[in-house]
């Protein structure tokens, strides 16, 4: 079971700081949901796991500094899923996909390699798309052949940059779905940006609270998710409703006399 | 023996349990294969029409003869008339032809993908006005950096690689991304463009004939020592290009996710344009600046073969040679003994074929 312990991370775009001293374990087969206001962290966060930015403070994977491993041993054990969907000109599903095998090969791709591409793309139901052309599809597809990028990728960790925020309803919910699934099948761990709290509520195991560039609470959704912490970290009011087995947010109205990012 | 019975009966299992996308990924390789085995045809079936044309009245046989009396002196037998114009004239602007076809499709198809593009190629970074630049100068002014038969040909070059260092440096100081390296780019472009302009309004009229002709392109100036040293630059270059194609594939989605795939996006995107540059500076100053060539050949083959740089850049290479030989075999025979710039032919030819894979498949790729 992998376990990233994040300590005294921070980090700053010029002289603005995004992350100030944030603190965070991550632990075992599990989603962890990151939420919080517009600008507190989230994306930044997940890109310093990922060593795409370079934070000051330490962030251990297995007790190991992740600023002493080589990209390529980093790009073997996490696998990053941006918010954005560009690849290079006319690229089929197939080549996206097997773009995530770059950390595990040296120029010449395998039979294995052609086979995990394939597993992948099976196993999440894009065999049909394999020869299609990447710039083609539907936001929904699109976020499907990131996530198979990914996992082709082998990692123990998906770090995953808002994967539904440009998705219909039905693909949101198709999605997490597969993501929660695939965490307790091939027992990896998810972090996970996230917007929608409700989405968080029925998908998450653990969710982080992020407020001003720190953690401002960690837990269960159920224990997290209230109209107190709602108003104290968005500034809105909200009824949360209890009676779905999870917390259900009906947001309310803005409190206009606070500031909406905590910063 | 039976070791490798064994590896057949498994390759041959595996063949008959291939799952669905695998198969048409197999197929696609398939597809990319004879694409390259047509092009590597098409470029000697050419070049073997294009040696015996020309307005020198040598017949097929002479052609042929001439070229094996070189190899076989003691069975074949040629007249020195014929060994100079084989040999010393249409040889070698063929073999020029391909080569630097070659070079600029390659140069184009890489800038594409590492500085994710379509419109990128040597103008976009300012490469070839610096080139003309340089070449100008030394035609105006006769100012430069090496006296002689090489003031053109060294000004251009040292030019092209003083703008790429120009571009990197521009690029550096706000962050090396495709944006800063094209706005880098393009600024250096416009100066030397000034700088040439400018020269041509002081210049002679003689000298500005120079130069325009210069900077429409031509391979008349072909030698087979400038044919070395084009060859062996793309040849020590290449292979590294080849073995960064992945990079540059994932340089394509963008630098989060190379990064996170784990390419050293900066270092790979800098050592990358630098060989472009000297690729491109090596070629631009024998031939002029021929345009179209590394703008267009990697569309066409990436509409063929998709954009995988694997493939890309030696098809981008194969399609440029067919293209820039092509253009000049046109070009000099068309309005024979007239020879055209060969720039005026590769749009001539190119654009219709181009315009053509456009409208057909345009719905995928743009």
């Amino acid at each position: 079971m992998v376990k990233i312990t994040i300590n005294d991370l921070t980090f700053s775009y010029n002289s603005s700081a995004i992350l100030d001293g944030l603190d965070l374990v991550v632990e075992g087969s599990e989603v962890l949901g990151l939420v919080g206001p517009n600008g507190s962290g989230k994306t930044t966060l997940i890109k310093c796991i990922d060593r795409i930015l370079k934070p000051k403070g330490s962030i251990l994977l297995d007790g190991q500094e992740i600023d002493r491993m080589t990209q390529q041993e980093i790009a073997k054990r996490f696998g990053y899923v941006p918010q954005s969907s560009s690849t290079p000109l006319s690229t089929t599903v197939f080549d996206t996909v097997l773009m995530g095998r770059r950390p595990h090969i040296n120029w010449r791709v395998s039979d294995l390699d052609l086979e995990k591409v394939a597993e992948t793309l099976e196993l999440l139901h894009l065999e049909d798309l394999a020869m299609r052309d990447f710039s083609q599809l539907s936001g929904g597809q699109k976020q499907k052949v990131l996530l198979a990028r990914a996992l082709c990728q082998e990692p123990s960790v998906l770090l995953l940059d808002e994967p539904t925020s440009n998705l219909d309803m039905r693909h949101q919910l198709e999605v997490m779905e597969m993501i929660a699934s695939l965490v307790k099948s091939k027992k990896i761990s998810a972090v996970m940006a996230l917007h929608d709290l409700n989405l968080a509520a029925m998908f998450v195991d653990k969710l982080a609270i992020l407020k001003g560039g720190r953690i401002y609470a960690a837990g269960t959704p159920a224990d997290l998710l209230n109209a107190k912490n709602i108003k104290e970290v968005y500034g809105v009011e909200a009824v949360v409703m209890e009676n779905l087995h999870r917390p259900y947010i009906v947001p309310l109205r803005s409190i206009n006399s606070e500031p909406a990012c905590g910063q | 023996m039976s070791s490798n019975v064994k590896t057949i009966r498994e390759a041959a299992s595996r063949q008959s349990t291939l799952r669905g996308p695998e198969e048409e990924y197999r197929k696609f390789l398939g597809k990319r294969m004879l694409f390259f085995m047509i092009l590597i045809l098409g470029v000697i079936l050419l070049a073997s029409l294009a040696v015996t044309l020309g307005s020198a009245n040598l017949s097929v046989k002479e052609v042929y003869v001439t070229i094996l009396a070189k190899f076989l002196p003691g069975y074949f037998q040629t007249t020195r008339f014929a060994d100079t114009i084989v040999w010393g004239l249409r040889l070698e602007r063929i073999l020029m032809g391909i080569v630097a076809g070659m070079g600029l499709s390659v140069a184009g198809a890489a800038m594409q993908g590492i500085l994710k593009n379509p419109l990128a190629s040597e103008f976009t970074l300012g490469v070839s006005s610096a080139a003309c630049f340089g070449a100008a100068l030394a035609i105006v002014m006769g100012a430069g950096f090496i006296g002689g038969e090489y003031l053109i040909v060294a000004n251009s070059f040292i030019f092209t690689l003083i703008a790429s260092f120009a571009v990197y440096g521009l690029a550096k100081y706000k962050g090396i991304t495709p944006e800063t390296m094209i706005l880098a780019g393009i600024a250096i472009m416009y100066l030397f463009s000034a700088m040439t302009s400018f020269l041509q309004y002081v210049g002679h009229a003689e000298q500005v004939q120079e130069v325009v002709f210069w900077m429409m392109g031509s391979l008349g100036r072909a030698s087979w020592d400038k044919l070395s040293i084009m060859t062996l630059i793309l040849i020590l270059c290449l292979p590294y290009l080849l073995l960064k194609s992945w990079d540059i594939n994932a340089l394509g989605a963008g630098d989060e996710t190379a990064k996170s795939l784990g390419v050293n996006v900066e270092r790979t995107r800098v050592i990358c344009m630098l060989l472009l540059s000297l690729i491109t500076a090596s070629i631009i100053c024998f031939t002029g600046t021929i345009g179209f060539i590394g703008l267009v050949a990697p569309h066409i083959t990436r509409m063929v073969i998709g954009g995988d740089h694997r493939f890309l850049l030696p098809g981008s290479a194969l399609v440029g040679a067919l293209l820039l030989l092509g253009s000049d075999t046109l070009a000099r025979t068309i309005l024979a003994p007239v020879i055209l710039p060969v720039g005026i032919m590769t749009s001539f030819l190119g654009v219709p074929f181009f315009v053509y894979l456009f409208m057909k498949r345009r719905k995928e790729f743009w």
